[in-house]
């Protein structure tokens, strides 16, 4: 099964990171992104940007949806980075989680990422069937 | 609380067994010594940690706990002799014990090596290098326990007879010793992805498993071409795994399934492995080439839009590499696609006049296909009624019967 490792930090948790050396930083990230590629468990990751020029949000309340820079302003915790690992149980996604090298301030968020088994029931469903294909074409395959 | 403490454990063994076994084997140099002091060590850890709490660094607990085992089964049967001296002295440090990764490469190729009978490399591999019980390991083969602990048993015994050393191979022999790891995790893989006996969650457990192994593997030897093309073929192959089955259990054919229902990351994940194989410039090897014929499948939008004379060129590669009636058998299928099914006919007329692949249904059934597409009915009937008998599978025999009645 695979599990999405979510990055949220703080204002605070993000201070506490840039205080400490880059190089220590890079380092410890380095050294588990690399225990998880050796273990067989990495399928995908990346860090993101917190540049406000690059980034921005679309708000559905209203139609058309409304886009503004963010994600800034009353955000608490910043989405910054995630991992996905395919693992063997729950278990097993708890012990990577914990051995991310993050401090206070930051948490993981850990949600197993659903499969077509978790619409077994819907299978036939048009508009699942729809969604797949759709999700087909996006990736480009 | 205890079924917790369970879980993390559980957990804790399946990525740490290997760097742990690793490690005291390393020491010991027997396997068999090895693995059961870390079993034990495994007890003494579910009895204390649901009391004590789980120490700082568990595997490391796990390590010291585990070499103290082989100390006193040690000092009981023979003599204080050097290495008993060395491993004692390394004790106070256990605490401090680091995995590492090159004890997990060499622990894979003891698993693989070629005194052991494939069916024992396979055993050892998934319970040595991928941490799973015995228990597991039977539930996965649809075997009895005792029938995999015996051959584990029995593959550690003649480890020890062979006084195989822990190491990874020499130059001279590396090519032949990587050729045994890939075969075998292959050979794990396929035995989840093509067996349709058995519950196909089951069966889809052993494919990932076979996954992570591979990557594994790609992670300890990086600059291997094979490697990545190995972990390249699996991503591909079992990018199709929901497509390929229906409700029934019957198999799906290529041509006919539901490509929506492919796994497009994984496809994509695939061919990333297969562009980091052919990256490293050291030309295409076995699996690679079946890597690139399966991305010719993964990203063709339609079965007939797909690149069939680049599948023939890679299946005559493949042939002249490592022949094998099967291949041939495929690019005869392929060869129907590009210059029509009389072609390819003649082609696979040939091979059965060669004798290849007599006692498989796997004949029979593409001549049949071939003579059906020519508009020889007859013919053709008679031909799927022949593969049918072949068939060692239940859905497999009925969906060729099926066609014989047509």
């Amino acid at each position: 099964m695979k599990y999405m490792l979510i990055m949220r930090s703080t204002d605070e948790g993000r201070k506490a990171y840039e205080a400490m050396p880059f190089e220590q930083v890079i380092e410890a990230m380095g050294a588990y992104n690399e225990q998880l590629v050796n273990a067989g468990v990495l399928l995908a990751g990346d860090g993101l940007a917190d540049s406000m020029a690059d980034n921005f949000v679309v708000d559905f309340s209203a139609q058309p949806p409304v886009v503004t820079d963010g994600p800034y302003g009353e955000t608490h915790e910043l989405f910054n980075g995630f991992w996905i690992i395919e693992v063997s149980s729950k278990a097993e996604a708890e012990l990577w989680a914990t051995r991310c090298p993050l401090g206070p301030g930051s948490k993981l968020e850990v949600r197993r990422v659903t499969d077509m088994s978790d619409f077994a029931d819907f299978a036939d469903s048009p508009a699942l069937q729809k969604q797949e294909e759709l999700r087909a074409r996006s990736e480009g395959a | 609380m205890g079924g917790g403490i369970r879980r993390s454990v559980d957990a804790l063994w399946r990525v740490e067994s290997a760097h742990i076994v690793g490690t005291l084997v390393r020491m010991t140099g027997d396997v068999g010594l090895a693995e059961d002091a870390a079993q034990d060590a495994l007890l003494d850890a579910l009895r204390q940690w649901p009391v004590e709490g789980m120490p700082r660094n568990p595997a490391a607990w796990l390590t010291a706990v585990a070499k103290r085992r082989v100390l006193d089964s040690w000092s009981r049967s023979r003599a204080l002799d050097d290495r008993y001296r060395r491993l004692a002295e390394d004790l106070p440090d256990g605490h401090d014990w680091q995995p590492i990764p090159d004890d997990v490469l060499r622990l894979l190729f003891t698993a693989c090596h070629p005194v052991l009978t494939r069916e024992a490399q396979v055993a050892l591999t998934l319970r040595l290098v991928g941490g799973l019980t015995t228990e597991a390991i039977a539930r996965l083969f649809l075997a009895s326990v005792p029938t995999i602990q015996q051959r584990i048993v029995r593959a550690k015994k003649t480890l020890g007879e062979a006084r195989v050393p822990f190491e990874t191979p020499e130059p001279a022999e590396w090519k032949a010793r990587l050729g045994s790891v890939l075969a075998v995790i292959y050979l794990i893989f396929t035995e989840g992805y093509a067996a349709t006996g058995g519950d196909r969650l089951i069966r889809s457990d052993l494919a990932e498993e076979a996954l992570r192994l591979g990557r594994m593997l790609t992670g300890l030897l990086p600059r291997e071409p094979e490697a990545h093309a190995l972990v390249a073929l699996m991503e591909l192959q079992a990018s199709r795994f929901a497509a390929r089955v229906a409700p029934t259990g019957a198999p799906i054919l290529l041509a006919d399934q539901d490509r929506r229902r492919w796994d497009h990351s994984q496809i994509t994940r695939g061919v990333a492995a297969l562009d980091r194989a052919d990256a490293l410039g050291r030309g295409r090897g076995p699996y690679a080439l079946q890597a690139a014929i399966a991305r010719c499948h993964a990203t063709a939008p339609t079965f007939a839009d797909t690149d069939w004379g680049r599948i023939v060129t890679l299946y005559e590669a493949l042939s002249q590499l490592a022949p094998n009636p099967i291949v041939d058998l495929n690019r005869a299928v392929a060869v129907s696609m590009v210059e029509g099914p009389d072609v390819a006919l003649a082609a696979v007329d040939r091979l059965a006049e060669s004798g290849a692949l007599r006692h498989s249904p796997l004949l029979p059934a593409v001549r049949a296909e071939l003579l059906a597409r020519l508009g020889r009915g007859d013919e053709a009937s008679r031909e799927f009624a022949a593969a049918a008998s072949l068939a060692t599978n239940v859905a497999q025999r009925e969906a060729l019967l099926q066609r014989s009645r047509r």
